[in-house]
């Protein structure tokens, strides 16, 4: 002490001295530990954001020309000489004409259209109709079948116009690109021009992309997401239906009920492990359990849902289970405290606390599983085209279907341009159901959420 | 009923309504309670004080068997109410709380309505045939529990929107609805503010014409303002069991006398 009281400033030396206007030097190193680290939080940030632009805009640039499509308005004469050459106006008959039959009406129609504008072509018939779909002979035929009176008179009709000439409406396909393409020739552009020109070709929103169903590889304009549509939502059923009751009567037991021993402990971990196990796992196994050793049909919306479903269940339940577990014991605990039984304290009072976590949890596995293309894979989703939309629930679960991300895969592997660009669509129209589907679930839990 | 029990329960049955009869509790490895036994009488107020974790709340969760909701906890020793063995195999503890109620240290209002928070317990176990007759004991609950002239008017307003002693004591109202015959109250006036506390005190002091009332309690003042009989816990022992007066006054254990002059605890 008397070494201190010796000191100049006659008092011990302080430990924090000099003056609070000016930073130590250990101050400055902290000062600029925590500046670099907000640069590199910042830099992340940032990094994450532009990956986002640039994805929503690829996506949303490459996408929306889905959404329209070439049409071509033509006047159409139903020749009874070619569709019903008996006159009888029998059904029957008019079913034995082919859309091969078809094709001299289509024919004429495009003369006819062409020599009433007065545009100049070197074009022969065959190759005017060239610039329609393959797809319009099967409409027409369609239309003439519901409409048997209608042979003889003239009708207006609105066709699709062929991918190419869809696709230079488009700007996707150019002159320069069409050089070596037997599909369409310089002629024919020029054709569509003069037509766009007249008013008779234009580009207009397309329904039929996201009702209609699937098309084969030489008719890319005539496909839509539709049906695929109708099987995603008819697994999404399946899912729902076992996965929550089986998902949260799980969750319910072994949180609530089950006894803590090494058993229950085993389940825990399992359930965990199981939400990070490979989707395409589960789809090998739903195509050996239920496929080859259950016989179920193969590509039936049943067995994707039973395959999503074994997918989707680790996620409800431990969902559920934090949701539950969220729920504070003094409830519980008023709930036995007057006289209630385990079961009434649960589904009475722990169960309608904890309902938001577990529909969040819920919409989310079921979003989840909406998006899961790898299971599919193997049990025959993907690749199979549906022509039509199934027309009962039996058909709707077990008629063989596609769904919404295994038929984006299908277009974006087949050859022709015009499906990639449809591929492109139909991811806008899945990730509209993946933000629809999460933000309900982020609305629910903030309206339902009660704090204590 | 266990023929056993009865012949060796020789008091007035008419008086004592729990007697407990060299109960241990453990907690898997560690022995929380130690050969306590003790008598509570009817329309009595009995409290329970002692240093934190001298097992005074293991005890009084022994009474109607909340301690079944832990698993590792085990108790031995037998606990008769009114004469019967309530850790019987036959016994569904379930029926127990029905007559053994319970308050819990923080008010824990179920997150609905406050009629609904009272009606909740007749409900289950079917007290009221009607409506009318639920209003009744709805009004009649709230009454006992000092809380109806101030939610006469908001039945229907949540009963966590109340303040934190209207709480406790709607947790009360709940509790006396279901009609229990004993009343444990596990700290219900910690969370509190001393005017609150002064309420719920003369609260318990009024429910003690129907119910036999036991209370644990940190506060030594209100032990000694609220109970007619006073036990006291150190180290999971009953140390000491007799009227107030002569606990706070004149105790017989130098570790009571200790505790109470503040110098354990």
């Amino acid at each position: 002490m008397t070494d201190l009281s010796q000191s100049p400033a006659g008092a011990a030396p302080r430990k924090h001295g000099g003056s609070l206007l000016e930073q130590t030097p250990r101050t400055k190193r902290r000062n600029a530990a925590e500046t670099r680290f907000r640069a590199y939080g910042i830099a992340a940030i940032t990094a994450g954001l532009i990956m986002l632009v640039i994805l929503v805009t690829t996506i949303v640039s490459k996408g929306t020309g889905a959404f329209q499509q070439t049409f071509v308005t033509l006047q159409v004469e139903l020749l009874e000489s070619k569709l019903d050459k008996k006159g009888e106006r029998n059904i029957e008959d008019i079913k034995k004409v082919t859309t091969f039959g078809y094709a001299p009406i289509i024919k004429g129609a495009m003369e006819a259209a062409v020599e009433e504008l007065g545009i100049e072509t070197s074009l022969k018939a065959k190759e005017l109709a060239g610039i329609l779909s393959k797809d319009v002979a099967a409409q027409l035929r369609d239309y003439v079948i519901a409409n048997p009176d209608q042979i003889g008179q003239t009708v207006e009709f609105r066709f699709l116009a062929s991918g190419r000439v869809d696709g230079y409406m488009k700007g996707r396909v150019t002159r320069d690109s069409i050089v070596n393409d037997k599909n369409i020739s310089p002629e024919q552009l020029d054709l569509v021009d003069a037509l766009a020109a007249a008013g008779v070709l234009e580009k207009t929103f397309n329904l039929d992309f996201i009702t209609g169903a699937d098309a084969s590889d030489a008719r890319p304009e005539a496909a839509g997401m539709g049906v695929s549509m109708l099987g995603s939502l008819f697994m999404m059923f399946v899912v729902l239906a076992l996965a929550l009751p089986i998902g949260v009567a799980a969750s319910i037991y072994l949180e609530e009920f089950a006894p803590q021993n090494w058993l229950t402990d085993l389940i825990e971990v399992n359930i965990s492990n199981l939400a990070a196990v490979p989707s395409i796992v589960f789809g090998i196994l739903g195509l050996a359990v239920f496929i080859n050793y259950m016989h179920l049909p193969t590509s039936a919306p049943l067995v994707g849902g039973l395959v999503l479903t074994l997918m989707t269940l680790p996620t409800i339940i431990i969902s559920t289970r934090a949701s539950l577990k969220s729920v504070p014991p003094s409830i519980r605990d008023a709930a036995l405290g007057v006289g209630a039984s385990k079961m009434q304290a649960v589904f009475h009072h722990v169960l309608p606390l904890a309902a938001p976590g577990i529909l969040t949890g819920t919409i989310i596995g079921l979003a989840q599983a909406l998006g899961e293309t790898a299971p599919l894979l193997l049990i025959g989703m993907v690749g199979f085209i549906a022509s039509n939309a199934p027309e009962t629930l039996a058909d709707g679960l077990l008629a063989p279907n596609s769904a919404m991300p295994a038929q984006i895969y299908e277009w974006a592997k087949r050859a022709d341009p015009a499906f990639y660009e449809r591929a492109w669509g139909g991811i806008i129209i899945l990730l509209l159901f993946l933000v629809t589907m999460n933000t309900l679930a982020v609305i629910l839990r903030r309206r339902f959420e009660r704090r204590w | 009923m266990n023929d056993m029990t009865l012949m060796d329960n020789t008091v007035d049955t008419q008086k004592i309504k729990i007697a407990a009869k060299d109960v241990n509790v453990y907690y898997g490895d560690s022995h929380a309670i130690k050969d306590v036994n003790v008598e509570i009488e009817d329309k009595t107020v009995t409290a329970f004080i002692g240093p934190s974790g001298c097992g005074k709340s293991t005890f009084l969760r022994c009474l109607n068997r909340m301690n079944d909701t832990i698993d590792i906890c085990r108790v031995k020793g037998d606990i008769l109410l009114d004469g019967e063995d309530i850790y019987d195999k036959r016994v569904d503890p379930v029926q127990l709380r029905a007559k053994v109620g319970m308050v819990f240290q923080k008010p824990n209002p179920f997150p609905k309505s406050i009629y609904d928070n009272v009606a909740y317990g007749p409900r289950i176990h079917g007290l009221a045939k009607n409506k009318t007759e639920l209003d009744e004991i709805v009004e009649k609950s709230l009454r006992r529990g000092a809380i109806w002239d101030e939610v006469k008017d908001r039945l229907d307003a949540p009963g966590t929107g109340l303040s934190g002693g209207q709480q406790q004591r709607l947790c009360i109202a709940r509790a006396v609805a279901t009609e229990p015959e004993v009343l444990l109250m596990d700290e219900p006036c910690s969370a509190l503010d001393p005017i609150a506390t002064a309420q719920v005190e003369e609260l318990i002091d009024e429910l003690r014409s129907q119910y036999s009332v036991v209370i644990v309690t940190h506060s030594m003042q209100q032990a000694a303002r609220v109970s007619q009989k006073t036990a006291f816990f150190h180290l999971g022992n009953l140390v000491e069991f007799g009227p107030t007066g002569q606990i706070f006054t004149n105790p017989e254990d130098p570790r009571t006398e200790s505790y109470i002059t503040g110098r354990i605890g």
